[in-house]
Formats: structure tokens, sequence, C-alpha cells
């Protein structure tokens, strides 16, 4: 064998300089991620006190308060969009993977959900706010709701799809081979196969939303009182957020930051959630 | 049992000038043969002759996929199955198919069982606990998951897994048994007791089994059919086939010479 000197250096070179690159830039992204964390979690938990659950949004001008309108408002608002878009999503999703397949129908609503998917979020706001504030006259829960469904549904729906497909066809043909209905095959078979994979879906969707601000600018707004009444204007975390954290009180920029933190912790434990069920996920 | 000269043969199946298509490519070319009740007929041939393909007609697994379709007639105790008004999802509750790889079903041993029988009958729980009991036995698996019967499906050995497939196949009580290739992802003994429990279920049902493995072909059945290119090559009883083959390209395949 010849063994070629200048061959072999210009490869131990251009693999030096394609680890430095990678390393480097791995280096950068992580820098800014532990940049953003260290500055929300020192501004954060300096922030957090117990007063931040039980009182609501303070008036301009006076001390103290808390986020506990907002923390409900958002709990209710993203828990009614979840109701209403895990069956759309889940039932869109086994359509697609299991009865659709390749027909001209499947074929646009994934197109469709696939747009949805990419839209930006204010363009989601502001058509609810045309089709639902405008002509109720009002901002209210229900249309922060319905807004955040908008943004949920497409991403349940192409979780439930992809988890399926995952699901080996020699399954569903052992299921068809005992003269199951498709129904069946779907419901009791595969379905329950993919099943942590689409509850990872659903918990990435509520991740999702819970950090979405643009949407409820429009539609919720928000509500300096303590409210459950989903048909007038409700309090949530992202846009009190985004209010406080411009004005010019110290208590409020001090809120911001604490419910900076609530949702940056609440998105990283359902991710981790997340995570932990789909490595969970049964081998078929 | 005692098979006399004069006890009369029955078909389960008759298959009259079979064609099968996956869109334009011809999968199965003018297969005539009959498959008797009771007994254990084999399809050997090398990968892609057609072997699987025959056996997913029969139970009309081929409809699911659109631009796959069959012509010709299969008669099934007289009935045409590939006539348009035969209700498939009963036609599969009547010919039961096992798979080359175990696919338990992710539930318990017990629901695996029980899956295929709720949808055609209306059992207490007693005559389903009793039914599971006698297909799992059936299958050879009662005595090694007796007491286990709430784990999950999936927990078995794959030997394991591929008996609760018959099992499961048994248990709604077709008539005839399909298996493709049941043993070709399994151990020797493993394999081995599958061997033996198609030799005991032959008692009550008709099997038509796919194998990639001659001696098994040799070992546990009582016709064979040599296919090649999508066509029948030699049909006969599995000693003849073996021993007296008529075709040369049967034997050189059964010899090794080719395949």
């Amino acid at each position: 064998m010849d063994f070629n000197q200048s061959l072999y250096r210009q490869r131990r070179w251009s693999n030096a300089v394609g680890l430095t690159l990678s390393m480097g830039s791995m280096a950068l992204g992580l820098t800014v991620l532990l940049w953003i964390l260290f500055v929300l979690f020192s501004n954060g938990f300096a922030a957090l006190d117990w007063n931040m659950f039980t009182q609501s949004t303070p008036a301009p001008g006076t001390e103290g308060g808390g986020l506990a309108n907002a923390i409900v408002g958002s709990l209710l608002m993203v828990g009614f969009s979840v109701l209403v878009s895990t069956p759309i999503g889940i039932f869109a999703g086994v359509y697609l993977a299991e009865y659709g397949d390749e027909s001209k129908t499947a074929e646009v609503t994934r197109f469709v959900t696939d747009i949805m998917l990419s839209a930006p979020s204010i363009v989601l706001g502001l058509f609810v706010y045309a089709i639902a504030v405008a002509t109720m006259g009002t901002f209210s829960g229900w249309a922060g709701s319905l807004a955040l469904s908008l943004i949920a549904v497409p991403v349940v729906v192409r979780t439930t799809e992809n988890m399926l497909r995952l699901v080996p066809g020699s399954l569903r043909e052992a299921a068809f081979a005992l003269g199951a209905p498709r129904w069946k095959v779907a419901t009791l078979v595969t379905l329950r196969a993919a099943k942590s994979g689409v509850m990872t879906g659903l918990l990435l969707a509520v991740a999702r939303i819970s950090g979405e601000t643009a949407p409820l600018l429009f539609t919720a707004l928000n509500n300096q009182f303590f409210s459950t009444d989903m048909s007038r204007p409700m309090a949530n975390l992202p846009v009190v957020i985004f209010q406080f954290a411009m004005s010019p009180y110290d208590n409020w920029i001090r809120l911001a930051w604490g419910g900076a933190l609530l949702i940056t912790l609440s998105v990283l434990v359902l991710n981790i959630i997340a995570r932990v069920f789909l490595r969970e996920k049964t081998p078929v | 049992m005692i098979e006399t000269a004069a006890s009369p043969k029955k078909n389960a199946l008759e298959l009259r000038n079979l064609n099968f298509y996956y869109g334009k490519f011809q999968g199965l070319k003018g297969v005539n043969m009959n498959i008797e009740e009771r007994k254990v007929t084999a399809f050997i041939g090398p990968s892609g002759c057609g072997k699987s393909t025959l056996l997913r007609t029969l139970n009309r697994m081929y409809s699911l996929y659109p631009g796959q379709r069959a012509e010709g007639e299969i008669n099934f105790y007289g009935q045409n199955i590939l006539d348009d008004k035969q209700d498939i999802n009963l036609l599969r509750a009547r010919i039961g198919m096992v798979f080359q790889k175990p696919t338990p079903f992710p539930m318990s041993i017990y629901d695996n069982i029980a899956f295929g029988v709720k949808l055609y009958e209306n059992l207490s729980k007693s005559e389903m606990d009793d039914r599971v009991e006698w297909a799992l036995s059936k299958a050879a698996l009662w005595g090694e998951v007796k007491d286990k019967l709430s784990q999950s499906g999936l927990s078995l050995s794959g030997g394991q897994q591929q008996r609760l497939c018959i099992a499961r196949s048994v248990a709604v009580k077709p008539s005839v048994l399909l298996l493709d290739e049941p043993t070709s992802a399994l151990d020797p003994i493993s394999t081995g007791k599958v061997e033996e429990l198609v030799h005991e279920l032959k008692q009550d049902y008709t099997i038509a089994i796919v194998t990639h493995n001659m001696q098994q072909a040799a070992r546990c059945s009582d016709y064979t059919a040599y296919m090649y290119l999508g066509e029948l090559i030699e049909f006969g009883s599995t000693e003849q086939i073996f021993f007296k083959p008529t075709k040369t390209e049967t034997e050189d395949y059964i010899t090794g010479r080719f395949g």
C-alpha cells in the first residue's frame, strides 16, 4: 500500500476545520441560550413570591400586586383550547393516516394544515378579531381560546398523523386479518399503539400555545381584575408580560419577569414530560 | 383418525384461472388449484414468485390497497370470494392469517385473544375466559402465560408472540388458516413448536402455509405447490413433489440447483 502523506494531512486538516466550525456554532447557540436563561432566572426568581399567585395585577401607581388573574386566565383559555383542539386534531390525524391516505381530500387537508402550522400567529389573531371580536363587539376569553385553538389544531393533526404512520403496516394488516372493520382497527389498535406519540403531540401543542402573545392581543386583550367569565376580556400571562415589561413602574416590571419565568418553567416541564412519554413509546 | 382411500376429498378453496395485478405488474398468472379441507398445503418457490401474493388473495388482504386487483375465481365452499358482494370483514373472520413477523396488539395477552372474538360473538365473561384458555392451549402457549394474562402481549418472547398470534387467529374459529412464513423470524426451538402446532391444528382447520424452508414444507405439509414468476409450476402431494417431481424446474429448485 502506498501511503499518501499529503492526502492524509489534507484529510486531518479538513477534519480539524470542520470540527472547529461545528463546535463553534454549537458554543454560540448554547451561549445565547444560557445567557437568556441566566437573565430570566436571575430576574425571575428575584421577583417570585407568594403574592404573585394570590393577588391580581396591580393598578398603575399602586404597590405590590400579583399575577393570579393572569395565571387563571391563561389556564382557562389554554384549557378550553385543549378541550376543543384535542378531539378535532386527533380525529383529523386519524383520518389522514388511516382513511384518507393519498386521496384528494387528504392531500388538501395536509396542505392546509401545513400552511396553518407556519402561518404567523398574529394573522390568526387578526382573523379571530375580525370574525369574533368585531362581530360580538367585545374582547373575550372565548375569542382568545379560539385563536389558540387555531394554532393548536394543526400541531395535533400533524403529530397524530406522523405518529400513526410510524405504526407498522403489519400491525394494521394483522387486525384486518381478524375481520376487524377499519374504525376498530384505527381506534383499538393503531391509535393505541401510537398513544404515547399522540400524547407528546398534545403536550407540545400546549407548550406552543401557552407562550403565544400576538393572537391574544387582538382577542382576549387583558383584564386588570380577577375574572373567570370567558365572555369578557381576560387577563393572561403573555399579554401581561408584554404590557408590564414596557411600563415605567418597578413592581410591574418585576411581575413581568416573574410571569416570564412561570411560562418558561411550565413550557420546560411540558417538554420534559413529552420527552419522557416519547421515550416510553412501546416498541411495536 | 383413520384416513381411508374411500373418504371423499373435499376442497375448502378452489382457485380457477386466478390472475393478480399490482397496478400493471402481473403477480399471478392463471393459477388453477384446489386446497383440500383439513390438510396442510405448502407453497414454496424463490422470493418474488408470488406465493405470498397468492396467500393474500385468499383472504382478500390485497383489497386494502388500491391498485391491487385479482381476476378469476376463488371458490370458498362454493362461493366466489372475489365477488364484489363478498363481505370482506366476514370473509377474514372465516379465513384467518398469521404473518411473517409476530404482530401482538399493544394490549394484554387476554385482550389480544379476545379482540377478534368480540368482533363477531357476544360472549359472557366466563365464556370468553374459556375461549381464551382454549385458544391459548391450541397454540401450546397456555402453560407459559396462564399466570400473566393481564401482561402486555409485547412482553412475550418472539416465539411466544408468534404463538400468541396463532392463538388469536384460532380463537375466532376460522375454517381456513393462512400462514405466511410464520417461522422465518423465529429460532429453531420456537420453529419446532410452531410446526408441531400446524400438525395439531390440521385436525380442525384447513391450512395454507408459505415457507422459504423446504425441509419445513416437507415436514409438515400434505400437499406442496411450487411457484415461479407468478406461475404455479407444479402441484401435488408433498411426497410426490419432493421425491418424484415431474418438472425439471421443480427438481432443480428442490435439490438446490436453483433458487
